[in-house]
């Protein structure tokens, strides 16, 4: 923690949520899955930082905001790769890889316009058939939504 | 298999849909049985489908069941705004058992979850048919004395046709070889050879019929629709090269028949319909007997 703080291009948060390693060209969509663009708390983001695992990516740091699992599905589906690092009394509390799950619920739309699930208010949910280039089967139309035309409920 | 929805056919195992054809049989051998007096039938057709709500109709009244339902969304309370959800809870306190056709993908599904009684999908939107791919299989198992190891062909519209896709993935637990004949903008999709293809199984891709009609045990064939052309040209060359007349049948092998979904519109001849291969109307009298099957098994009394 020491010898890295003096580099940070993001600055350390007392309380509240890291979320580090975003794909640097999600972070905004991170913000919006998350609804941070409402959040009263203080934010602190960065985008386009160096990296040296994935090249580039993009960090959030949200004050006083603990997520719940929900949530981060939500951000594993944009941001596969993102770490969550919990933060007390500037202290790490808890680390933890995000994980895309195995069903996704409630989270993304449908891409069939056809489908019940945009037609009637169908809470949508999806099988995860491919949890690295992201495609979802849904579980009424049956048809794959893909990540390059997912959009988030 | 009492209360078990079907709303796809994979929903039922290979030994389920051994036992439904087998139970076909049956209700072949001896169609009117009093076996579902007291019971109410609900046909909910949001869309209109008069082939396949009049079969299922004829099968439950052959079997003593009353039936009650509607024939298209416009006389029901859909037209006043209704949720399906709220349709079939309401509906449902009225039925023992509702057959359902909806033009949304999906729909039968979710009504499947919503509904306290057993949900029968008679096609939603262009998504499942399930008793229509049970038909198929019991006319092929009915002509042919088997499932296993048939030459089957499949011609016309592989792409959208959905009786296509999912009598082949059905086919597929049965070492089916397919013979897929189509124009090159409807062939079949490859997230369904990808079933093929995984269990191992052979197919072959033709773009004109003769070669796979001489090896076919099975000939389906499906219509080609004009508007799934993005090129009405292509569609005006391609459409007199799919179909079937007497001359074509004459390279046939002699146990072979030919299916159809139908309707048909010109892709088989009328000369055709007189010839002993010509198996397609019987195909829709077997839709009476395998929804016999279902609507017995799911209430329980066979």
């Amino acid at each position: 923690m020491e010898k890295t703080r003096k580099e940070l291009k993001v600055s350390a948060i007392e309380n509240g949520t890291v979320i580090d390693h975003i794909p640097a060209k999600n972070v905004f969509q991170v913000i919006r899955i998350l609804n941070l663009d409402e959040c009263q708390e203080q934010i602190l983001f960065g985008t386009n930082l160096e990296s040296k695992k994935y090249g580039t990516k993009g960090i959030i740091k949200v004050s006083n905001r603990f997520f719940e699992s929900e949530e981060l599905n939500k951000i594993a589906l944009a941001a596969p790769t993102a770490s969550i690092i919990e933060i007390r009394n500037f202290q790490v509390i808890k680390k933890m890889q995000v994980e895309v799950p195995g069903t996704i619920t409630k989270v993304v739309k449908c891409v069939n316009p056809n489908c019940i699930t945009n037609n009637e208010q169908v809470i949508t949910r999806f099988r995860v058939v491919d949890k690295i280039d992201i495609k979802l089967q849904c579980m009424y139309c049956e048809k794959m939504t893909e990540k390059s035309n997912m959009v988030f409920l | 298999m009492k209360n078990k929805n079907l709303i796809a056919i994979y929903d039922y195992t290979r030994e389920e849909q051994t036992r439904l054809l087998d139970l076909a049989e049956e209700f072949e051998r001896e169609p009117v049985q009093n076996i579902l007096n007291g019971y109410v039938v609900a046909t909910l057709f949001f869309e209109p489908s008069t082939r396949t709500r009049l079969s299922f109709e004829s099968a439950a009244n052959r079997l003593g069941a009353r039936v009650i339902g509607f024939t298209d969304s416009a006389s029901s309370s859909v037209k006043k705004g209704e949720s399906l959800k709220d349709t079939i809870l309401t509906v449902s306190n009225y039925a023992d058992i509702i057959v359902m056709r909806h033009p949304r993908d999906g729909s039968a599904r979710y009504a499947s979850e919503v509904s306290p009684v057993p949900i029968i999908n008679a096609g939603d939107g262009a998504n499942q048919h399930p008793t229509q791919t049970l038909l198929d299989m019991y006319s092929i198992r009915k002509t042919q004395g088997t499932l296993e190891n048939l030459q089957v062909a499949f011609v016309g519209d592989l792409k959208y046709g959905r009786t296509v896709h999912s009598l082949t993935m059905a086919l597929t637990n049965y070492k089916t070889t397919f013979h897929l004949v189509s124009p090159g903008e409807l062939k079949l999709p490859s997230y369904v050879k990808t079933h093929i293809k995984e269990k191992d199984l052979k197919y072959h891709q033709y773009t004109n019929m003769d070669e796979a009609i001489r090896k076919a045990d099975i000939l389906y064939m499906t219509r080609i629709q004009k508007e799934r052309f993005s090129d009405p040209i292509e569609y005006e060359r391609v459409k007199n090269a799919y179909i079937l007349n007497k001359e074509l049948l004459e390279n046939a092998k002699e146990n072979m028949k030919v299916l159809h979904p139908l309707p048909r519109v010109n892709e088989i001849s009328e000369e055709v319909d007189a010839n002993p291969m010509a198996y397609y109307f019987r195909q829709a009298e077997n839709g009476v007997y395998i929804r016999q099957a279902l609507l017995a098994s799911i209430l329980g009394v066979k």
